[in-house]
């Protein structure tokens, strides 16, 4: 009964969508205001239906309906319930159903918090989010339906969840992905409303900055999420494999970013416009695309569900339909837009130019790496894979050059930056960098030019940023007073940069003084790696909810002391008769200690890798610091204040502020 | 120069330089780094080049898996049911490797034949066959019947 309705929300909430495509965008157009009334009840009603229908599903899996097909392929009666509630979006149906949900709840939020928008505006934002909610709805009601029905023979029992999906991890991280993939559908709609009625402006950039900045931040935990993940939960202590599925998130990552940092132009000064809108419509499309590569079954991968045909091309088509219409839209209207203002070659101007350049480049590269080898297996011109090597050494050198450049960034200012005064400001930041960067190489144990390089990158946008934060908080009133003076979308991009230089230093010296070594070992053995030693005591068995386990007992000592004891674990799921190897880490802020247990070997012996991971914790703890500038900065007082008077504003270009040396672009 | 066509001018030659880069970059980096797949029955026939790091896969030989008694080497054949070629590998084989179960094996091919494996990757679940393998015993099994179905790649 349950499922039925929650098919029939479904229906209901297309039939809303359709019309919130349609009679707004109708409204705005014919200039007639009682249609575009409808566009906040349509959104809210169909945020409801979809809530109703994802609210019947979880029922369906935390009650064990296994007439429901999609239970009955992805859970288990022995389930801990916890993973009942997160196996709900353990498959292909019930993740696209999260999809909605988040993109039904962008679209309620826009609905909530754009209240002084411009009703017009308002209207084509909701309009354009309903045309991608009727594709995604028409998506999940024609080819994935979770609601099928296994009648009349129904399933005693469950086929499990992927043991590697039972994990904490997944909890939490598809819904966070998803809310960054399908926040940028928000940052969309915006350039779409603005294209049609041709006003592309700062009133513009401004509204569609805090959305863009919180689906960026969504996005920035979702993949660090990920990258966790994979290193505890895929057991073998790796955490960026350049694997199609981890591009495909990256992609709208990188451009994103070059996205956040371009709508800051176009508001601070009004140029770049046409490049913003077409960057907001390319990093949804790359969301998109994202969506289509991870859930087309074109990858093999822990994410692909989908091996039908169907769904690919149905997912093939809805980007090529986005794409096209949007493409055209651009073509048609975009020239329309004059710039007025006018910057000198060096200037902060040009700094965010020269960085949109950089991440673009690096967003086609980890296109061309990850959708090459599709396209030749697709035209049957051959089988290849392409590997980390590839990535490795075409994207570290951009990712070094936007480090750098952005330490320069930071001090320039807009319009006009003298390169001399420039020059002189740099100075001190750079030989601090320098002496601390050789101390930080030195200290791991020798110098290796690209640790050195990326060490240095990572100091380089600390130092900058806290150099610069020094130079504005100085104050007459003293130096307290002047930190406090200075506005949260300010603290915001420092947090963003620092947590990117977080980034950059656990990367760096993770791969670069991090140790491996996979083993043999017999119980009462001891292996050394670096100045760790690992006694590897017993083996013993336990029980666990819904598995057997081998365990592994492992001292770790250091300088004669026994610093920690590990548990690593083979493990048997009965159910799906599948294997799992779940690591056991020693985790600390400066390096994690990991020990694995591989196959048995003989009798006694068994394959253990054993890992020495220094500062691996800062590469995920640097995009937690990214995300928290992100929201810092959309808590800004600007954007609640200026609402208010954002009607008067608009009809008018929005009056550009000169020299403004403050001036955020997180 | 008008000073505005002097910005643009500036900006264009940004933008291609940056373009430029990128392009040369990827070029020079996707030569080095492409891994090509080539099936038993391929190497066997002397067809994948000695020394260059390929793919290879099939399915794991039934008997075939011999391990060292003091190391983590680990020898073992792989087929396509037509040929079988020698792969040899030191470390860490992944949970679901085992004897007659699909195989991707990355490394290189020595002069003697045998194929020296820096990496193995099995298949995620049982429903699961790396595609290329899926394809190469597919196109087989359709050589020796004649049959038609070539396309599709419903066996996974």
């Amino acid at each position: 009964m349950y499922p039925e309705l929650g098919q029939l929300a479904l229906i209901l909430a297309l039939l809303l969508a359709v019309l919130l495509s349609v009679v707004p965008l109708v409204g705005s157009i014919t200039g007639r205001d009682n249609l575009q009334a409808f566009a906040r009840p349509l959104a809210s009603g169909m945020f409801v239906f979809i809530a109703m229908a994802f609210a019947i599903l979880t029922h369906s899996f935390l009650i064990d309906d296994f007439s429901v097909a999609y239970v009955a392929n992805n859970s288990n009666s022995m389930l801990p319930w916890y993973f009942k509630f997160s196996a709900v979006w353990g498959g292909h149906e019930g993740s696209l159903l999260l999809w909605i949900l988040m993109l039904s709840g962008w679209t309620l939020a826009v609905a909530i918090f754009s209240r002084r928008l411009p009703s017009e505006m308002i209207s084509q934002v909701l309009s354009v989010l309903g045309m991608v909610a009727v594709g995604f709805l028409l998506f999940i009601i024609i080819t994935s339906n979770p609601f099928d029905r296994l009648l009349p023979n129904v399933p005693t029992d469950g086929t499990d969840l992927n043991p590697l999906l039972q994990d904490f991890g997944l909890i939490v991280h598809p819904p966070m992905l998803y809310m960054g993939y399908v926040g940028f559908s928000v940052a969309f709609a915006f350039a779409i409303a603005a294209l049609i009625n041709g006003r592309l402006d700062a009133a513009w950039a401004r509204w569609s900055r805090p959305w863009t900045t919180v689906a960026w931040a969504f996005l920035s935990v979702g993949i660090a999420l990920g990258s966790w993940w994979a290193y505890y939960e895929l057991g073998w202590g790796g955490w960026w494999f350049w694997d199609p599925v981890e591009n495909a998130s990256l992609m709208p990552w990188l451009s994103g970013t070059a996205l956040m940092h371009t709508l800051a132009v176009t508001e601070k000064r009004g140029v770049f416009k046409s490049w913003t809108v077409l960057l907001a419509i390319v990093t949804f499309a790359l969301s998109l695309l994202g969506t289509f590569l991870v859930r087309s079954g074109v990858l093999t991968s822990v994410h692909a569900f989908a091996s039908d045909p169907e769904r690919g091309v149905f997912l093939l088509a809805l980007l090529g339909i986005t794409m096209f219409a949007s493409l055209a839209l651009y073509a048609f209207r975009a020239p329309v837009v004059h710039v007025r203002a006018s910057y000198a070659g060096l200037s902060r101007e040009v700094f965010l130019l020269l960085n949109n350049v950089l991440l673009v480049s690096a967003t086609l590269l980890v296109a061309v790496g990850t959708l090459y080898p599709l396209v030749l297996d697709y035209l049957e011109l051959g089988k290849l894979s392409i590997g980390e090597p590839f990535f490795n050494s075409t994207f570290t050198p951009l990712a070094v050059a936007t480090a750098l450049l952005l330490g320069a960034g930071i001090f320039s200012r807009w319009k006009k930056t003298d390169g001399g005064w420039l020059g002189r400001k740099l100075l001190w930041p750079i030989a601090v960098s320098l002496v601390a960067s050789c101390f930080v190489v030195l200290s791991y144990g020798g110098f290796k030019p690209w640790a050195f390089i990326g060490v240095f990158s990572a100091m380089w946008i600390a130092v900058a940023t806290a150099w610069d934060l020094w130079d504005k908080s100085s104050s007459r009133k003293g130096r307290l007073q002047g930190l406090k003076r200075q506005s949260r979308s300010y603290y915001g991009m420092v947090l963003g940069h620092l947590g990117l230089a977080l980034t950059i230093a656990g990367a760096t010296v993770v791969s670069n003084y991090g140790i491996e070594r996979d083993v043999r070992m017999v119980p009462g053995d001891t292996a050394t790696v670096g100045d760790y030693q690992f006694v590897f005591r017993e083996i013993g068995q336990r029980q666990g909810a819904n598995f057997t386990a081998q365990y592994g007992r492992f001292d770790v000592i250091l300088d004669g002391e026994r610093i920690a004891q590990l548990h690593p674990e083979k493990r048997q799921y009965p159910v799906g008769m599948s294997v799992m190897t779940e690591a056991d880490i020693d985790a600390g802020l400066f390096r994690d200690i990991f020990v694995a247990v591989a196959e048995r070997l003989d009798d006694r012996a068994w394959a253990i890798r054993l890992q020495y991971k220094p500062l691996i914790r800062w590469l995920w703890l640097g995009a937690l610091v990214m995300a928290m500038g992100g929201f810092l900065a959309i808590s800004d007082r600007r954007y609640r204040l200026r609402v208010r008077d954002e009607q008067p504003e608009t009809k008018t270009a929005q009056p550009i502020k000169t020299d403004d040396p403050a001036g955020a672009v997180s | 120069m008008h000073p505005l066509r002097k910005k643009r001018l500036t900006i264009v030659l940004f933008l291609v330089a940056g373009i430029a880069i990128a392009v040369g970059l990827t070029t020079y980096a996707l030569r080095q780094n492409i891994n090509l797949f080539y099936d038993p029955t391929q190497i066997a026939a002397g067809e994948a080049p000695v020394d260059v790091r390929i793919r290879a896969g099939g399915m794991v030989e039934a008997g075939s898996v011999v391990r060292e008694p003091n190391s983590l080497k680990v020898i073992f054949r792989v087929t396509d049911f037509n040929e079988s070629v020698p792969v040899e590998y030191e470390g860490i084989l992944p949970d679901l490797f085992a004897e007659g179960q699909g195989v991707v094996a990355m490394g290189r091919l020595n002069d003697s034949g045998r194929f020296v494996a820096d990496q193995v990757l099995a298949k995620h679940d049982e429903n699961y066959m790396p595609p290329e393998v899926a394809d190469s015993l597919k196109k087989d099994v359709a050589g020796q019947s004649s049959s038609a179905e070539t396309t599709g790649s419903a066996t996974y």
